[in-house]
């Protein structure tokens, strides 16, 4: 992640070459600060009124619980980029975390990384299906990621009822993956913390990547400028899905037991996740390393309501007013910087 | 193959061009293309060739074929017949990609850019330099762009989105773009469009390094001066056939303009404002934080008042706080002396002002729907009964003005889309001519429309001023300017920094005025 970061910071002081970048602007560029700030801030807030938050115990809370929504709001955040959704993810998530199971049922000798990528190419194979629709038959990823949001969903509600799995299926070695730490940070977190590092590395230094931003953020230029438009959204939901299955594996790991319910809502986690963490909805811009944030921004409130004492029914309306901030937030931010652009080119030109 | 270049350059050699330019063998070779739309045939049989070092102009009116021609050529339409050359090669080019890869390189009016990219990244997507690993190698292609800049004498940071950036400003990425990858031949369709005499100065000295760095420019443009400022030859193209080639040291405007219309064109102009008319329109003291600053002006029944300035000068925003689309922060807006309170379109529209906006095809119709219910659009109250519209009464109004303005329409119930960009124009026109307005506010009039359409344009407005209606038009063309209107109000920075009659205005001194010139100096 600390990678991340430094590869964002280049950009960022040649953008600033001029005497004096005004604020709005290197907040749009800075959107992953803004929101660690805020992040900061409730932290620090909340342990002041109930001192127990800022605990070892509670910080492993805040951290192991969002891996898995982490994981898969990286993933939407690709899809999102290219002006796509996809509300496939928790289903998905499901799917693979009872495939998983399953197959400890059937080879209780599996070897742990072999399961995890096992979850992985389940969630791989459902972005296929998605992805082929979406991108060669050409329906929007709203409508199609819907329906098979509900057809997945179905799916695992069928096969569950079929065999039972609990932690008496599962071997050890896995389900310490889900409860153990390593050097005081969750191994779940570990696995989100690579994924974030390696995919934000490639979203900004592969051209197939590049790419993807170029499609979210001007659809008809990336047809004129030659890029295979199809094969990228395409890319998108397959990478959206494979992480999707690796969650489910984790999640898996985390409860030691799967229902017909498990990751249901988590898509709208993972969106709202990428938006709050100033990825555009309308594609184009925004960072997994934003979107993590956001996860762990909505998760941080999550518990700080909790240990603030409030009631957990806010929590949901907690991040839905997040969610419009975030959006409405970004919305200004545009504008904003939209004329200020004007106004320095205007000026420029002068000079 | 080699026989039909070689038969191109005796052509060449034979007569068209006495004074060859740089290299007289040709960059690019068109030969006999044809392409039809299903029964409609768009091109017939055109050649066209193209030198190094040259700025070649394509002209025609509307519907002539230049726009079917410059997309076989960009890559996107396949032509049913013909053939294209490049250096003597025979090349297909059956894609975007594959013209570019060519070396043909496309800048449209509208350039198509990734907002929330770098202007870098604008330029290089899908074929960014490497480094080891298959990554991307950004300080490299930071310096590129920036070499491409230099190269063109135009400096836009490379590092910056391209969000913002003016309509020139995104032209010239396109334009380094093409540089970047060493395109021969480019294109540029209607460049000049939305541009600003400034602006438009600047393109052309970029026109220049282009040709002496060897390239190919083909020029497509409806702006006739501006095509014998820059070009050594115009092909002139007609309902999709050629017309001929010629060196524009041997032709003239008015030749030109004969062989593209095939008649002549009769220039409007005003019958001189007649100053005694009472103020329609009476601004005062209009303000708009940040946008527009103290705008005071008036405009009399049967004058034509245009307001001159640069692109993002604020004459837009003027108008569309003057009609009450955007909220302004102070000053009042009186029509036929009446203060207009709860500035709306609306209210706007009811005292009698109709506003033809600048995109037509965004803000002044509604594209998919039928010729005649867009006409109707803005008087359905007048058309209904008991909150029905009368579709015969709606047929009927929309008849009798497209006959008035002599729209050229298969039939009334087809969609806008099937009409050409001068005949889109005429049918935004008669939308709210027929509210029988007292006062038109027009944006940019005839944005690229064909000659003879634009005649028939201005003679409308300045029929419609002898009527007795006043006009208020924003218009970045300054010929428009000079031939028609009778003041020239003109816009700097959003300030009204000058007022020209029709007498005393020249294009030198509104250009010194639009651009500040009377600030420099006291500074």
């Amino acid at each position: 992640m600390s990678q991340n970061l430094d590869e964002v910071a280049p950009t960022l002081s040649v953008g600033a070459a001029g005497p004096k970048t005004p604020l709005i602007l290197k907040l749009v560029r800075f959107r992953e600060f803004a929101i660690l700030f805020a992040l900061i801030v409730v932290f620090a807030a909340t342990s002041i009124k109930n001192t127990s938050f800022a605990s070892s115990s509670s910080i492993q809370g805040l951290l192991s619980g969002p891996a898995v929504i982490i994981l898969i709001a990286v993933g939407e955040t690709l899809v999102i980029i290219t002006r796509n959704v996809d509300l496939t993810v928790g289903s998905v998530l499901g799917l693979s975390a009872y495939l998983v199971g399953d197959l400890y049922v059937h080879y209780p000798h599996t070897p742990v990384i072999v399961a995890l990528l096992f979850g992985t190419v389940v969630g791989a194979v459902c972005g296929v299906v998605t992805g082929v629709i979406v991108a060669y038959a050409r329906v929007p990823s709203l409508a199609v990621t819907l329906g098979l949001l509900y057809i997945i969903r179905g799916v695992v509600a069928v096969i569950v009822n079929a065999v039972q799995i609990n932690a008496t299926s599962l071997p050890t070695g896995f389900i310490n993956v889900g409860a153990n730490n390593f050097i005081g940070i969750p191994i779940m977190m570990w696995v989100a913390i690579v994924v974030v590092a390696v995919v934000g590395y490639a979203m900004r230094n592969f051209r197939a990547a590049r790419e993807m931003y170029a499609i979210g953020s001007n659809p008809e230029a990336a047809v004129l400028a030659g890029i295979r438009v199809q094969r990228r959204i395409f890319g998108a939901f397959v990478t959206s899905g494979a992480l999707a299955g690796l969650a489910g594996a984790l999640w898996l790991a985390e409860f030691a037991t799967v229902g017909s319910t498990a990751g249901t809502g988590y898509e709208l986690d993972a969106v709202a996740a990428a938006v709050v963490g100033g990825v555009a909805i309308f594609g184009g811009s925004g960072t997994v390393l934003g979107a993590a944030l956001g996860a762990l921004f909505l998760n941080t409130i999550n518990q700080a309501l909790v240990a603030a004492g409030v009631s957990s029914f806010w929590d949901e309306a907690v991040a839905g007013l997040l969610l419009v901030l975030a959006i409405a937030f970004d919305r200004y931010l545009i504008v904003r910087s939209e004329r200020i652009l004007r106004v320095e080119g205007r000026e420029r030109g002068r000079h | 193959m080699g026989e039909a270049v070689s038969q191109g350059i005796n052509e060449e050699a034979a007569g068209a061009v006495p004074h060859p330019p740089v290299d007289p063998k040709p960059l690019l070779v068109v030969e006999h293309a044809t392409k039809s739309f299903g029964a409609v045939r768009a091109l017939n049989d055109v050649s066209i060739e193209l030198l190094r070092g040259e700025a070649h102009a394509l002209l025609g009116e509307n519907g002539a074929g230049k726009s079917t021609l410059v997309k076989i050529l960009a890559g996107v339409y396949q032509p049913d017949g013909g053939s294209i050359y490049l250096d003597g090669a025979r090349v297909q080019l059956t894609s975007p990609a594959a013209a570019r890869d060519a070396g043909v390189s496309v800048i449209y009016q509208e350039p198509t850019l990734f907002p929330d990219l770098t202007v870098a990244e604008n330029i290089f997507m899908g074929r960014q330099p490497l480094k080891s690993g298959r990554r991307i190698d950004r300080s490299k292609m930071m310096k590129v762009a920036n070499d491409a800049f230099t190269r063109l004498g135009v400096h836009i940071e490379a590092s910056r989105v391209a969000r913002g950036l003016s309509v020139a400003d995104q032209q010239i990425v396109e334009i380094a773009k093409s540089i970047s990858f060493n395109a021969q031949v480019i294109i540029m369709d209607e460049p000049t469009a939305a541009l600003t005499e400034v602006e438009v100065e600047r393109l052309f000295d970029v026109v220049k390094t282009l040709r002496s760095q060897g390239a190919a420019v083909m020029y497509v443009s409806h702006r006739l001066q501006e095509v014998f400022d820059i070009c050594q030859r115009v092909t002139i193209l007609r309902d999709g056939a050629f017309v001929k080639t010629s060196l524009t040291a041997d032709t003239n405007i008015d030749e030109v303009i004969r062989s593209m219309v095939g008649r002549d064109v009769v220039a409007a102009t005003s019958t001189g404002g007649d100053a005694t008319g009472e103020n329609v329109l009476e601004v005062e003291r209009l303000t708009r934080e940040g946008i527009f600053t103290d705008i005071s002006f008036n405009v009399r029944a049967g004058e034509i008042v245009a307001l001159a300035g640069l692109v993002g000068a604020g004459r837009t925003e003027v108008a569309r706080g003057i009609f009450g689309i955007d909220r302004v922060d102070a000053g009042s807006v009186k029509v036929g002396g009446k203060k207009l309170k709860n500035a709306s379109p609306i209210s706007a529209m009811n005292a009698g002002v109709g506003f033809v906006p600048e995109d037509r095809r965004q803000q002044g119709l509604v594209m998919e729907m039928a010729i005649d219910r867009n006409v109707a659009l803005a008087s359905l109250r007048g058309l209904s009964r008991f909150g029905f519209v009368r579709k015969a009464s709606e047929r009927k109004l929309a008849y009798d003005w497209s006959t008035r303005l002599s729209l050229k329409y298969g039939r009334l119930s087809n969609t806008v889309t099937t009409l050409s960009g001068g005949n889109q124009q005429k049918v935004v026109l008669a939308k709210w001519l027929a509210r029988r307005p007292r006062l038109l506010i027009i944006d940019e009039p005839t944005r690229g429309i064909d000659i003879g359409t634009k005649a028939e344009v201005h003679r409308l407005l300045t029929e419609l001023v002898s009527q007795g209606v006043a006009v208020l038009m924003i218009s970045s063309e300054m010929p428009e300017v000079l031939q028609i209107s009778d003041r020239i109000l003109v816009l700097c920075e959003g300030r009204l920094i000058d007022e020209f009659s029709r007498e005393d205005a020249n294009e030198n001194a509104i250009m010194r005025a639009a651009t500040g010139f009377a600030r420099v100096t006291a500074s």
